[in-house]
């Protein structure tokens, strides 16, 4: 129990693990736990800086959305009203047409009938001239007059 | 052997004064193995070349006990060589787990320097950590069942090298001896002068001695009495709460083992309750180093 030279050993050793420990492992300790705490802090910026890019993108590719979504209505419109033009310009197109083709068939048609008529007026003439070539022919007589000339309307 | 060690308990525990039944260790009474737990491994260098343990009865101060020394000196080998290892391999990424648990004691000790201490040193810190775990280790020692250890250098002193047991002695706790807890006090208290210098100045240092608590030149007796009994008496308590708290621990592990079988139970209890006191007098002993250096550094 009492004091003796072991207090000077112990003082010796104390001294030597303090120095040991204050050289050897508290500095190597410090810089690898600072380091890590660097790392995770830029870890964690990281991830923060990546967390707010990621919402940008998603702002953007929501705009973009948004955008080609109008974009695609508005074509659509377009193609729509195009559609539309392109019908009436057709229905337009196929009026006239068929109004051309209409008033060409009764041109023809009109044409047609006047020739006939003309043809018509002109064997009429050429049988008036024979029924009037027969009636002098014969003697002038009204019953045989008459049923020439019921002939000759038959004949119209 | 150990059968032996259990009939000799269980005789002991039915009639106290019986004789201890410890293989060929036998103690003649209680008082005789309470004393040789007690009684250090002794080395010194006569006349007649290096003696031990009765030998050296009268070697006074030039007294080494070697199982103090070699026990604390391994232990803190031990802490040096595990912490060591850690920090030169120290990874900045994912720990292993050795690693992860050095981090922990590490960040424990920081942590509680940075709240204490506020000025700037490289040694407080691993002051600290030395402190704390080599204390805590040495402590550590109590939970040791009291017998094992002697019990093996018994046999080894008995078998390698012709020695009666009953003369082989093995206190394994060192902090259970002054001359331990006064080493790391002594050491402490140069710190608390050095950097009371240091920060204050031989001038400083004088008037804080000298003229505090009362500030008149007529009071410089009076108040140096007080600041030198405030002074010493810091690594004093330091060094002796330390040593009375272990001390007692372990006597009273040491009466356990007397009391026979029921020791078990008791034993026990007493050591699930160190598992405590243990690491907080480990604990104390740091937190008051660090207190004691952070005043001896703060400007008044």
């Amino acid at each position: 129990m009492n004091f003796n030279a072991t207090l000077i050993g112990q003082l010796i050793a104390f001294v030597f693990f303090v120095w040991f420990c204050m050289n050897y492992v508290w500095p190597q300790l410090m810089s690898a736990i600072e380091e890590r705490q660097k790392k995770i802090a830029d870890g964690l910026a990281a991830s923060d800086r990546a967390e707010k890019d990621l919402e940008l993108a998603q702002q953007k590719a929501t705009d973009q959305l948004k955008e080609a979504k109008a974009q695609a209505a508005e074509i659509i419109e377009q193609a729509k009203k195009r559609a539309n033009k392109l019908v009436d310009e057709e229905t337009q197109r196929g009026q006239s047409e068929r109004e051309k083709i209409i008033a060409q068939g009764h041109a023809e048609i009109e044409a047609e009938r006047n020739r006939a008529k003309e043809e018509l007026r002109k064997q009429v003439a050429a049988l008036a001239v024979t029924g009037a070539e027969q009636i002098l022919k014969r003697e002038i007589d009204a019953n045989a007059q008459s049923d020439i000339v019921e002939k000759l309307v038959a004949e119209l | 052997m150990a059968k032996l060690n259990v009939k000799g308990l269980i005789r002991n525990a039915t009639s106290f004064n019986l004789k201890f039944g410890f293989n060929e260790m036998a103690y003649d009474t209680t008082q005789d193995y309470i004393n040789h737990h007690l009684t250090n491994a002794a080395m010194c260098s006569t006349e007649n070349g290096i003696a031990f343990n009765k030998a050296c009865a009268d070697a006074g101060f030039w007294q080494w006990n070697v199982d103090t020394l070699a026990w604390s000196i391994g232990l803190g080998l031990l802490f040096i060589f595990i912490f060591r290892r850690v920090a030169k391999k120290a990874t900045t990424g994912v720990p292993g787990k050795t690693q992860a648990f050095v981090e922990m004691v590490f960040e424990f000790v920081d942590d509680n320097v940075k709240s204490s201490f506020h000025g700037k040193s490289k040694l407080i810190a691993p002051l600290a950590l030395t402190i704390f775990v080599w204390v805590l280790l040495m402590n550590l020692m109590d939970l040791v069942p009291v017998d094992l250890l002697p019990w093996i250098a018994g046999l080894i002193g008995q078998h390698a090298f012709g020695m009666d047991p009953a003369d082989v002695y093995m206190k394994v706790v060192p902090t259970t001896s002054l001359n331990v807890t006064f080493a790391l006090s002594i050491g402490v208290f140069v710190l608390i002068i050095f950097y009371s210098l240091k920060t204050k100045g031989v001038v400083g240092f004088t008037k804080e001695l000298t003229l505090q608590p009362l500030p008149h030149w007529s009071m410089i007796p009076f108040n140096f009495v007080i600041e030198l009994v405030t002074l010493l008496a810091r690594p004093l308590s330091l060094s002796l709460r330390l040593f009375g708290n272990l001390y007692a621990s372990e006597l009273i592990f040491i009466l356990i083992a007397t009391i026979g079988f029921f020791q078990l139970p008791v034993h026990f209890v007493w050591a699930a309750f160190h598992l405590l006191i243990l690491p907080l007098q480990a604990f104390i002993f740091m937190m008051l180093t660090i207190v004691y250096l952070s005043m001896a550094t703060e400007e008044h």
